[in-house]
């Protein structure tokens, strides 16, 4: 007879459950679940359009990739996108380039030196540049910063300067904080040790600080470029989209985000020319991917070091 | 005591009992609380010198104003005189020297996350050691005093993340006496190892006070008894008694020492 009320709770218990657990828990799962396939679903859809250009137009893999040829709408058309993958990669190094020493010693600056100042004065402003919209970011650059170097340094002044300097700008807030936070999170031990030892703050940043960070820096760094790369509207606005491989920092050229957004609207959906743009915004996506992996080994690094 | 002598830098035994360290009325306060009151103490060379004391009694501030780790502690106000070899520390001197001379090992060992050659080489090139034939001079001499070389010396160039605790203390202590210092500070050096390499610490700190002067804060009372030559008892931020360990464990003066020593005290 002991059984019996025993698994009367039992049913309660599970009842009590399924409101209180379960339910929850199901909705919870239910979202993720959902965001994970759409995911999916998008990648999957990229993949199907992007692959069309090969295996429905049959426009050879290596044309598309290594070739500069771009006359889509020629008799006899041709699809070498390379002027346009070389774009993006020059402009996205060259806004790194830029952009790093001045994160790194931002991130060093306010987790280190002035950690008083850093909250109260650069943290704020360092969110509010995140927050503004591209389309003022490609505005700016527009009204101030093509004429200047139209002015300074002759040509257009729509450049992979003016391109690079504007996504500079763009990802430092990104890589800052993410080199800001590597800072933050390493242990009071090494200052204090390096401090026992001698070191002045300078040398226990440089020479102690940087390198233990650096596993964060990088993800930062990585995180960044990826967001350069995606860059669309504001590149477009200062680059000059002029179809060719650039001589010089001065002269415009164009990469593969402003020439899928030029292109878009004057294609038929089917078309071969319409194909290769999918292709394009599907090799963004695969870029995307390995930087995404690359900040996540990155970060393991940093892991297993402490 | 071979091995040392291989290296060259085993210094003399000194056994004189000079003064190394006195304090006159050194008074600290962190914002209104205060932390040390008129502490007067003489500590002799090449000694081990025991602070004693329940938790929050200002055995480790105390450690902390000999090489001024509490300048880097905002509100932390310090009054009176502390005398390093005649020189008031708290005038006109030079800080970075003066840690440099007065090292620091720390309660959880806290190596850099770098290769062991490079941690026992941070101090040496910080203060300017740029030749590569000094440094594996130093790095070697170092880790043979700390007997860690013949543990560690087929993987110099690896991280120094990857050796044991007691190792990792023992590496710390050889980075502190790289730079060649006088006196060794040690804040509860073993209160994170296990007995073994608690033990071989010990040992060594027995072995470094031939060329140190050591001053160690620990909680582990049979620790003080077994290395220290000399002991202070701390209690809410003075000191109550001061003097050979032998005797203040044995015939300690203070009904207070006595009570915190027999383990009657709260």
């Amino acid at each position: 007879m002991a059984n019996p009320p025993s698994r009367k709770v039992l049913g309660r218990i599970n009842l009590y459950y399924w409101k209180h657990e379960n339910l929850g828990r199901g909705l919870v799962t239910g979202f993720g679940i959902f965001l994970a396939g759409l995911t999916l679903l998008m990648a999957g859809f990229l993949a199907v359009k992007g692959l069309s250009t090969f295996l429905v137009d049959h426009v050879s893999p290596l044309e598309f990739l290594f070739s500069t040829k771009w006359s889509p709408d020629a008799d006899v058309p041709a699809f070498g996108a390379l002027i346009f993958i070389v774009g993006s990669i020059l402009i996205s190094t060259l806004a790194l380039l830029i952009s790093t020493p001045f994160s790194i010693s931002t991130a060093m600056f306010v987790a280190e030196i002035s950690p008083n100042l850093g909250r109260k004065v650069l943290q704020p402003a360092i969110e509010i540049f995140v927050g503004i919209p591209s389309v003022v970011y490609g505005w700016i650059g527009l009204s101030v910063l093509v004429p200047f170097i139209r002015r300074s340094f002759g040509g257009l002044g729509f450049s992979l300067l003016a391109g690079s300097l504007v996504l500079a700008l763009m990802i430092f807030p990104t890589i800052t904080s993410l080199a800001a936070d590597a800072f933050r999170a390493l242990p009071t031990d090494f200052r204090e040790a390096s401090y026992a030892l001698g070191a002045t703050r300078w040398q226990t940043v440089r020479k102690v600080l940087l390198p233990a960070a650096m596993p964060g820096i990088l993800t930062g760094v990585v995180l960044g470029l990826a967001r350069a790369f995606g860059e669309a509207l504001a590149v477009q606005m200062v680059i000059g989209n002029m179809i060719r491989i650039p001589g010089k920092l001065t002269d415009a050229t164009v990469n593969l985000t402003s020439i899928i957004t030029m292109d878009m609207g004057n294609t038929a959906t089917g078309t071969p020319w319409n194909d290769v743009l999918w292709s394009m915004a599907l090799l963004l996506l695969m870029i995307s991917f390995l930087f995404i992996l690359l900040a996540r080994t990155t970060g393991q690094k940093r892991r297993s070091l402490k | 005591m071979d091995k040392v002598d291989a290296c060259g830098c085993a210094d003399p035994v000194v056994e004189t009992d000079r003064v190394i360290v006195r304090t006159e009325k050194l008074n600290l306060h962190y914002g209104k609380l205060q932390a040390l009151k008129d502490i007067g103490v003489e500590l002799p060379a090449n000694r081990i010198n025991a602070l004693i004391g329940p938790s929050g009694c200002g055995k480790s501030t105390f450690l902390k104003t000999l090489n001024r780790m509490n300048d880097l502690i905002l509100d932390c106000r310090i009054d009176g005189r502390v005398y390093i070899d005649d020189v008031d520390i708290y005038g006109d001197i030079d800080v970075v020297d003066l840690r440099r001379r007065v090292g620091m090992v720390f309660q959880k060992p806290n190596p850099f996350p770098m290769s062991i050659y490079d941690n026992v080489a941070y101090g040496p090139r910080t203060h300017g050691t740029k030749s590569k034939t000094v440094l594996d001079e130093i790095v070697e001499c170092s880790l043979r005093r700390t007997a860690l070389w013949d543990e560690v010396k087929d993987r110099l160039r690896a991280s120094a993340l990857g050796i044991s605790g007691g190792q990792q203390q023992r590496l710390c202590i050889a980075r502190t006496i790289a730079v060649d210092p006088e006196i060794i500070l040690m804040d509860e050096p073993t209160s994170a190892l296990d007995p073994q390499s608690t033990l071989k610490i010990e040992d060594l700190m027995t072995e470094l006070k031939k060329s140190y002067t050591i001053v160690i804060v620990t909680h582990n009372m049979q620790q003080a008894a077994r290395v220290s030559d000399n002991t202070a008892f701390f209690l809410i931020g003075e000191v109550v008694e001061y003097g050979p360990t032998s005797r203040i464990f044995n015939q300690p003066t203070e009904k207070r020492t006595e009570d915190y020593i027999s383990g009657r005290f709260s």
